[in-house]
């Protein structure tokens, strides 16, 4: 019945020899890979994925905040859950190609825009920031959804009841009460997002141009493309560890909350 | 008014979330090559995807695959979870943290971990590290779709099965396997969706010799979009739709 560990220490395993890999791949330890890190192109890359992943963390949340207290509300709960859920489990991939036609040059937007003239002539949507943006929060939004909604749904609406009666205005029943109640499931709902949204490396590859290479492509691109393993690892190790310090201190913030 | 609003949000959302789909499905039976115009329906696009030999054993890799891993990463999971329930483990928490830990762990970090692990261990890139790559990320969530159904069981009802004389094995079989199979069933058919559609891990150990689906889709939509991969997406986006339904059904019963 141990078996089942064997996987999971490999993995562990494997993790560790990924920082070893400058022994495996070439014997002389070295620190240029870690130096390299530090680069200006590096931090190029390494900034513009970082602000794509907030903003399209913001995203996510300004849409699924408001739509997971609707759902809460609705009567319809059960159907338009499987309704989240369904994406949630089909491929992202494919769902990701299915906004090439929506977003091409004469695609279905441009065209909507043309007929209604906001634009006088069609948009260069796709293979830009923007069209990576899309694809990460029309992907990702599920992974808001959920945990907000769980969270929400435990919420006591009473206390919404009696903060009213107890004379406090609406937006102070919604800062003070309703807010810091959710802020669990905001939390862990960024974290599903932000995480993914580091290291999808096919949504920019698929629709985001030359310029829109984020941490997940060079990544891939190190290993893949350039045969340079250990640099590769040592940028996936870097990421794992950002990703570390953001769980950690979103962890604890969370604590803060409950207590 | 403000109802009104509201379902005009949630309406939305959801117009947000399934237009490209539609979108893709629509086009996918549309009569031209090129055009957005509507065409009338054809069936055209859906033929000569049967007739493409390499896209058919992609698609026989990626089912033989997915029926593998996910029969195997069920039935490690369900001893696993079993012996966790039955014998009160010291690192029972710990060992869940890691589970959980598997699960948040990006994927891609996974892919680089399970391709050099592969390397230092000279296993060929091929069958054998896609399957040992596909149990090992389907593992923790058999774990955690088992688990969440076996502790609404009384661990009594197996111990009482001893004491009244039944071997562990016929206990196991008899007793906790037919409690516990919509939960089995339901974290099987997960594993075959993930495994069915998972890009970023398979793209990492994947080998020349053994193409399976979501890679080759993957191909093809970075060389452009053609009507044949709208309707390949279709099929495959059916397909996991189908699994998400019915496992959503089963956990459903059990909960």
């Amino acid at each position: 019945m141990l078996f089942c560990f064997v996987p999971l220490a490999m993995v562990v395993v494997a993790s560790f020899l990924s920082k070893d890999s400058n022994h495996l791949v070439s014997l002389p330890f070295t620190l240029t890979n870690y130096a390299e890190l530090f680069s200006p192109l590096f931090a190029k890359v390494f900034i513009r994925s970082l602000l794509i992943a907030l903003f399209t963390t913001l995203c996510c949340l300004l849409i699924a905040y408001p739509f997971s207290y609707l759902l809460t509300k609705s009567k319809h709960q059960s159907v338009l859950l499987i309704l989240i859920i369904i994406p949630f489990w089909t491929s992202s991939l494919v769902r990701t190609y299915s906004l090439i036609a929506i977003l091409k040059f004469n695609g279905i937007l441009n065209t909507l825009l043309l007929k209604i003239h906001v634009i006088d002539h069609p948009l260069s949507l796709l293979y830009s920031n923007f069209a990576v943006l899309t694809g990460l929060v029309y992907n990702l939004l599920p992974f808001m959804i959920l945990p907000i909604f769980t969270n929400m749904e435990r919420f006591d609406f009473r206390l919404i009841e009696a903060a009213k009666d107890l004379g406090a205005s609406r937006l102070a029943i919604f800062f003070r009460v309703f807010l810091p109640n959710t802020a669990g499931g905001i939390i862990s709902g960024c974290l599903l997002v932000l995480l993914p949204a580091m290291t999808l490396f096919y949504i920019p590859n698929v629709l985001g141009g030359a310029r829109s290479i984020l941490l997940g492509n060079m990544i891939q691109n190190q290993f893949l493309v350039l045969e340079n393993w250990p640099q590769g690892a040592a940028t996936s190790l870097l990421l794992t560890v950002l990703l570390f310090i953001l769980l950690f201190f979103f962890r604890r913030y969370n604590r803060e909350i409950v207590h | 008014m403000k109802s009104l609003v509201q379902k005009l949000y949630l309406s939305l959302v959801y117009c947000i979330l399934y237009f490209p789909i539609l979108v893709l499905i629509i086009y996918s039976v549309n009569d031209a090559r090129f055009s957005l115009q509507w065409h009338g329906f054809s069936g055209q696009w859906y033929r000569e995807l049967f007739q493409d030999r390499g896209l058919w054993s992609a698609f026989f890799h990626s089912i033989g695959l997915g029926l593998a891993a996910s029969f195997i990463a069920t039935s490690v999971g369900l001893l696993a979870c079993v012996h966790l329930f039955l014998h009160r483990h010291p690192y029972r928490r710990s060992l869940f943290a890691m589970l959980l830990l598997l699960v948040i762990i990006p994927d891609l970090v996974l892919g680089v971990a399970l391709l050099i692990f592969f390397n230092v261990t000279a296993v060929p890139l091929g069958f054998f590290s896609l399957l040992i790559a596909h149990i090992t990320f389907c593992i923790p969530f058999v774990l955690l779709t088992i688990n969440t159904r076996i502790h609404t069981l009384d661990a009594n009802i197996y111990y009482s099965a001893l004491d009244l004389g039944a071997s562990r094995h016929t206990a196991l079989a008899k007793i906790l396997l037919p409690l516990l199979w919509p939960a089995v069933l339901s974290a099987f058919l997960l594993c075959f969706t993930l495994s069915f559609d998972d890009v970023i891990i398979s793209y990492f150990v994947a080998g020349p010799d053994f193409n399976i689906l979501p890679l080759t889709i993957y191909s093809l939509v970075r060389a452009g979009v053609t009507p044949e991969l709208n309707a390949l997406c279709t099929i495959t986006f059916l397909i996991s739709m189908m699994l998400v339904i019915v496992s959503h059904r089963l956990s459903r019963k059990t909960s």
